[in-house]
């Protein structure tokens, strides 16, 4: 169980560190002064709930490890043997992370990023309405927590869908092109993995199947708003859930973990 | 690249740039997302803010946005991210008459020497506190 509860627990601060990273890279580039910050606001919304979720895991892992579990080299290199929130962060490898392929997409131009908000808002919004049930104390609280910050995320993404969608002939063709090239990850967001299975038995978690009707229907009325049409059945990329992912996440990883790998344990 | 920022003064806000003119229609998205030029576009909002202790909205400062919903947005995100309010008011900075610095001499000056409009000249019984 110990240990598909810490995977379940790393796919959901992996998600939203990713997503959060792929937004901190419009810091200083937003397409006007006041979105810059709205969507530097969101990135750190996101990165605080993976800290939240890396916090306890580390806790745990830390727990099972004094209880005499084997160790993950991986997790302590470098931090004294102890896992952090840092040490999952930075000392991770590419295919130790369970985000969804959604979350690492590039930011491409503002539609893409947009309709990426979106899609896994939406997504977020109704995991975590869910997941404020869990029986697992700390996660309930962090959903808690968190489930505000979604609810502003999915209402100013959903609101920028509508507003590229319905708006200009040029802005709406934008959209209809992040839509073919986003669409293919969402699928992955509803495929439950066996340590989702697990936690969602287990009532810490959610079996993210059970979403699916919510989004569907939410993206249904947002796209309808704005004039997109809704897709039709596509072949879905999936794997970045079990570790399996694009090219991307190096590219990421190689920014995001830069600065601990080349001077461990550096700190200002 | 283009002007990324672009100073208004208060009482002194160009035509063009949301000032005086309305029957300009400012488009709903920036026609080029990556370039701010286009932001120029959207009208300028005067943004009020009502902290959790006040009992009025006060001026905060002004910003860009296409419409009232996007400005009340933008000034969430803008000037509301440390906790500093609990209501927003927006209004285009077009709508703001502001009166003219050369008329300063007649409109504050004439109250310069009328100490007798300010309510000190009363003596206050000592059970009435917080005057």
């Amino acid at each position: 169980m110990e240990k598909e509860c810490i995977d379940y627990l790393l796919h959901l601060a992996d998600d939203s560190l990713i997503l959060g990273h792929r937004n901190s890279e419009w810091c200083g580039h937003g397409p006007v002064l006041e979105q810059d910050i709205a969507i530097t606001n969101i990135a750190l919304d996101l990165i605080g709930q993976a800290r939240n979720f890396y916090q306890y895991a580390a806790q745990l892992i830390n727990g099972s490890q004094n209880a005499g579990s084997s160790k993950t080299p991986s997790l302590d290199g470098g931090f004294g043997g102890e896992a952090s929130e840092d040490t999952l962060a930075y000392l991770r490898d590419r295919h130790e992370f369970k985000n969804c392929l959604l979350t690492e997409q590039p930011n491409d131009d503002w539609a893409k990023t947009i309709l990426r908000q979106f899609l896994f808002s939406s997504y977020q919004y109704f995991l975590y309405e869910e997941l404020q049930g869990s029986s697992t104390p700390q996660i309930a609280a962090i959903a808690e927590k968190s489930l505000k910050e979604v609810t502003y995320h999915l209402r100013w993404s959903s609101e920028w869908v509508i507003r590229l969608g319905d708006g200009t002939k040029e802005s709406h063709q934008k959209m209809i092109s992040a839509i073919e090239e986003l669409w293919k990850y969402t699928g992955e967001l509803f495929e439950a993995t066996g340590y989702e299975l697990q936690a969602a038995s287990e009532n810490m978690g959610v079996d993210p199947s059970s979403l699916k009707t919510k989004w569907e229907q939410k993206v249904k009325n947002v796209f309808r708003e704005a004039t997109l049409p809704y897709p039709d059945k596509v072949s879905m990329k999936t794997g970045g859930k079990q570790g399996d992912h694009s090219e991307y996440l190096s590219h990421i990883l190689a920014d995001l973990q830069f600065m601990q790998r080349a001077y461990p344990n550096s700190e200002w | 690249m283009n002007n990324f920022f672009r100073k208004s003064y208060y009482g002194d806000i160009p035509e063009d740039k949301g000032g005086g003119d309305q029957s300009k229609q400012p488009s709903k998205v920036p026609s080029n997302g990556a370039d701010l030029g286009e932001a120029s576009d959207w009208p300028l909002w005067e943004i009020f803010i009502r902290s959790k202790q006040g009992l009025d909205h006060k001026h905060m400062g002004s910003l860009h946005a296409a419409d009232a919903q996007m400005a009340i947005e933008n000034a969430r995100d803008v000037y509301t991210r440390r906790m500093e309010g609990i209501s927003i008011w927006v209004v285009e900075s077009k709508y703001i008459h502001a009166s003219n610095p050369d008329d300063a001499e007649n409109f504050y000056e004439p109250a310069e020497d009328k100490v007798y409009r300010h309510p000190t000249f009363y003596d206050l019984p000592d059970e009435v506190k917080h005057m």
